[in-house]
């Protein structure tokens, strides 16, 4: 594995750890509902500071349930890894596939003044 | 981290869609530009917006014991200047609150300058200054993107501290319920954020040196050359 991968992948370790640890110490503990949606909480201190507030709107489409909801989030994040990884996949594909079009390119010229060069790229 | 539909009195509503939306105006015009000019841009564009969808749908647990979501809005802004990332953000928190009930209509103009439009902006000016001081670049990215995250939910404090000031202690008093309940929260999910988006730059340093260039992120000169090796050292 080179440098570049370790780095990347401490990366992903630490951003894995800082989720991971608040649940893993507890964190929540002291609440009776643990790790509810600061959002939620947001809306019982508006509730507390003006306890007459009514909502006077209501959502258009409310998932019918957390199955839904939580089925809805991941589609999200699906999408965007599916653009993410398309994305970086091409790139991928593209730069290889300049690589061996240079290595080939080489290998032709090369044969062209009869100088014994490299064979074309393996698999090519 | 977005303020739910009709949790906002109607005049604030109003008066932070009518501050918003010039911004998201000027965006599109900005987006429509690019990619009719380089529309070779329009996949990292893609991939920009895609990284916004991704970071907004996790949500993860903090410190104080409570869940909220980064919001991914400083990767492209670095890449596109913020106008361009008002709109992305504008797509990402309508589809929340068409399908997911999250955020809302009437609160989607809070929540577009909060988001959409302060974050971008306060990342890429951190980024931008640290870079003016030759900071290196993966270090400028990480606090780009901490603080376009850290700030959108102090603007969201700031937001229903105005809506709901606290009836003993006034706006101040109201900032501090809010600050704590998001902007605490929101610390480690900053880092997180900050880390993700760096991850993302160095994959994008390895894979797309041309577009960066072209773009402004890596300088067209010796100074570029070293840091991408540094990269892929």
């Amino acid at each position: 594995m080179n440098r570049n991968t370790k780095i990347n992948l401490v990366l992903l370790l630490v951003v894995a750890a800082l989720a991971v640890l608040p649940l893993a110490l507890g964190l929540g503990d002291h609440k009776e509902e643990p790790f509810t949606g600061a959002d939620a909480q947001a809306e019982t201190a508006i509730t507390e500071l003006d306890p007459d507030y009514e909502p006077w709107f209501t959502p258009l489409y409310e998932p019918p349930s957390a199955e839904i909801e939580s089925a809805l989030f991941a589609l999200q994040a699906a999408i965007g890894a599916g653009v993410l990884a398309y994305y970086f996949g091409l790139r991928r594909g593209r730069r290889q596939g300049e690589e061996r079009a240079t290595a080939r390119q080489q290998a032709a010229d090369a044969d062209a003044v009869g100088v014994p060069g490299k064979s074309p790229a393996d698999g090519a | 981290m977005h303020i739910a539909e009709g949790f906002l009195p109607p005049a604030h509503a109003v008066a932070w869609g009518v501050a918003s939306a010039p911004f998201v105006v000027h965006g599109v015009r900005s987006l429509t530009r690019e990619v009719r000019e380089h529309p070779e841009s329009t996949l990292l564009l893609g991939a920009s917006g895609a990284f916004t969808f991704v970071l907004s749908a996790l949500k993860l647990p903090s410190v104080t014991g409570s869940c909220s979501h980064p919001t991914g809005t400083g990767l492209g802004a670095i890449l596109f200047r913020p106008p361009i990332m008002a709109v992305l953000g504008t797509i990402t928190l309508l589809f929340q609150a068409l399908l997911l009930a999250h955020g809302g209509l009437t609160t989607l103009g809070a929540n577009v300058f909060s988001m959409a439009i302060v974050g971008p902006w306060a990342g890429y000016a951190v980024y931008k200054v640290l870079r003016r001081y030759d900071v290196p670049l993966m270090a400028a990215v990480f606090c780009g993107a901490f603080v376009a995250d850290l700030s959108t939910y102090c603007v969201t404090s700031v937001q229903l501290a105005l809506a709901f000031p606290d009836p003993g202690s006034g706006f101040l008093g109201a900032l501090g319920k809010f600050a704590s309940i998001f902007a605490v929260t929101q610390i480690p999910l900053a880092v997180s954020e900050g880390l993700l988006t760096v991850l993302v730059m160095r994959l994008l340093v390895q894979s797309s040196k041309g577009e960066l260039t072209r773009l402004g992120v890596l300088l067209a000169g010796k100074r570029s050359r070293t840091e991408t090796e540094a990269v892929a050292r």
